[in-house]
């Protein structure tokens, strides 16, 4: 694999690569080695030691605990909300962008409409309409559902410019159909593109999760890494130094998001030959 | 079988694209008869409109007015009219999917044809299409696009009409993207196609000297319109049209000689 040569070439992607393999390491490695029951083990905001690494927070349950089902939950939120919002934006875009005319303008006016529309805001109204049910999946799809706009914005452009090419107007004289057209001809033309869109879509699909889980209204009966940082800061954490009840979750989530731009902003340097330094 | 009926009849077609002040007209009042098994050239400079009457053969555009028919009748469905008439691409390198082998594109253009083959016959008949243009099919044997020459890619595109045998070839500029030696080369598979399978043929270029060579009629167009037409050697030796004269004395001197033959 020449293109994996190529990435790994660039420091910046084995860094990025590194960071990120590692938290899912940690995701999917971390429970066969902690204890991971969430019970009571200590008394409120017990600090590192004594066992354990990370102390415990205010229901004197395990912190490493909490953290790996933190992870494993935002992670999750994070992927499904990614394959949502990549899978739509980019069927929304590549065939708007094909098509033309006027399916493309009613598209593009649909996806302006979603873009002005603040997605945090609508994340909000959503949760917080919705009382009870707030699963992890519910939250990662409503996530995905209000974050395919810029998906669909990018691929639309690349889908436009390809479609005056040469080797699609064979394939129609071949025989084949607008969707087999889309599948065969110009998505493999955009899978690199697609790909990097979709890894950014995953980092935000964790940042909004944290996002309205730190507000209070994220998913319900569960953990994850922003429910860690609401609880914190609900029982004032912050304010009588719990550093322990903060930093952690904090530093996950920020290297999550952190190597997967940076995986991002690496792979763009390897696909476009013009950003390429030998 | 020579047909009674013309393959292409254009009367007054007209082609226009835009509106109001920014009316273009790309085709104007162009009327012909091509009946089957020549071979036709239009010859014009760029601009002059004869790729949208290209594009009008083949189906992709229909005329503003003026009627144009095929095997006298309307072109209605373009899958029908595909599976009889073809068509080569100018840029050879642009016109493959770099992502399929070279083989399964060429295979995938059975899908058009009417006529269902198995397998087995399609993959004698892509075979024999490579044979026709001297490339033994072991060569390009899960070859990808990009690992071929242009004038692999050009010979490409001719193994793929020898294969699916159109009645109706529409080449539109060829040659202008390979050298002079696979030039030769393309025209005498052009010459073989006519000759073995009575294609009919329609050339589309702007080397007056490259259509006298292959052509049993000349369509010399200006600005939308058809200037002068007619057997090769009236239009060469007694052009009635300045833009003929023109055309021929902007051939370059490697190719007079075929015009002097």
């Amino acid at each position: 694999m020449k293109l994996l040569r190529n990435l790994l070439k660039s420091p910046m992607f084995v860094i990025g690569a590194g960071l990120f393999f590692g938290t899912l390491l940690l995701a999917l490695v971390g429970p066969l080695f902690a204890d991971m029951s969430l019970d009571r083990v200590a008394e409120s905001y017990a600090p590192p030691g004594d066992g354990l690494l990370l102390g415990a927070d205010n229901l004197g349950r395990n912190y490493v605990a909490l953290l790996l089902h933190g992870l494993r939950n935002s992670l999750y939120v994070g992927f499904l909300a990614g394959i949502v919002a990549t899978t739509f934006g980019t069927l929304v875009g590549i065939y708007g962008g094909f098509k033309g005319g006027l399916i493309d303008d009613l598209l593009s006016v649909t996806t302006n409409l979603f873009i002005v529309i603040p997605q945090l805001i609508l994340l909000i109204l959503i949760s917080a309409s919705m009382q009870e049910g707030r699963s992890l999946t519910l939250i990662a799809l409503i996530i995905g559902a209000t974050g395919w706009t810029w998906s669909a914005r990018a691929v639309r452009a690349q889908s436009s410019a390809l479609k005056s090419r040469d080797h699609i107007a064979l394939a129609r004289i071949n025989g084949d159909g607008t969707f087999a057209i889309l599948l065969k001809h110009i998505l493999p033309y955009l899978a690199s593109y697609v790909f990097m869109v979709f890894i950014i879509q995953v980092a935000s699909g964790i940042l909004s999760e944290a996002a309205i889980s730190m507000i209070g209204i994220g998913p319900l009966d569960t953990q994850s890494l922003g429910i860690i940082l609401n609880d914190a800061k609900a029982n004032g954490a912050l304010g009588d130094g719990i550093w322990w009840g903060i930093f952690p979750a904090t530093i996950l989530i920020t290297t999550i998001a952190f190597s997967l731009y940076l995986i991002n902003t690496s792979m763009e340097g390897v696909f476009n030959p013009r950003l390429r330094r030998e | 079988m020579p047909n009674e009926t013309p393959i292409f009849s254009a009367k007054n077609v007209v082609r226009t694209f835009g509106s109001g002040k920014k009316l273009v007209t790309a085709v104007d009042d162009v009327s012909f008869d091509i009946a089957d098994g020549e071979i036709v050239s239009i010859v014009g400079g760029s601009g002059c409109g004869k790729s949208v009457l290209a594009k009008i053969m083949l189906g992709l555009y229909e005329p503003s007015k003026g009627s144009f028919q095929y095997e006298g009748h309307k072109i209605t469905n373009q899958k029908d009219h595909w599976d009889e008439v073809q068509f080569i691409f100018q840029d050879p390198f642009s016109c493959f999917n770099q992502f399929f082998t070279i083989r399964s594109q060429l295979e995938a253009a059975f899908k058009i044809k009417k006529e269902k083959l198995t397998p087995q016959q399609i993959s004698d008949r892509v075979d024999a299409g490579l044979m026709a243009v001297n490339v033994a099919p072991k060569d390009i044997e899960g070859k990808y696009p990009f690992e071929l020459s242009g004038g692999q890619m050009q010979r490409m595109l001719l193994a793929r009409i020898f294969a699916l045998r159109p009645k109706v070839l529409i080449a539109d500029e060829p040659t202008s993207m390979v050298d002079a030696c696979v030039r030769a080369n393309i025209l005498d598979y052009l010459m073989k196609l006519k000759e073995e399978l009575q294609m009919t043929i329609i050339f589309v270029t702007h080397d007056i000297g490259l259509a006298y060579y292959v052509s049993d009629r000349l369509f010399i167009m200006h600005e939308g319109k058809i200037v002068d037409q007619g057997k090769p050697d009236d239009v060469i030796l007694k052009p009635t049209s300045p833009v003929t004269v023109q055309l021929l004395e902007d051939i370059p001197e490697i190719h007079k000689e075929w015009i002097k033959r």
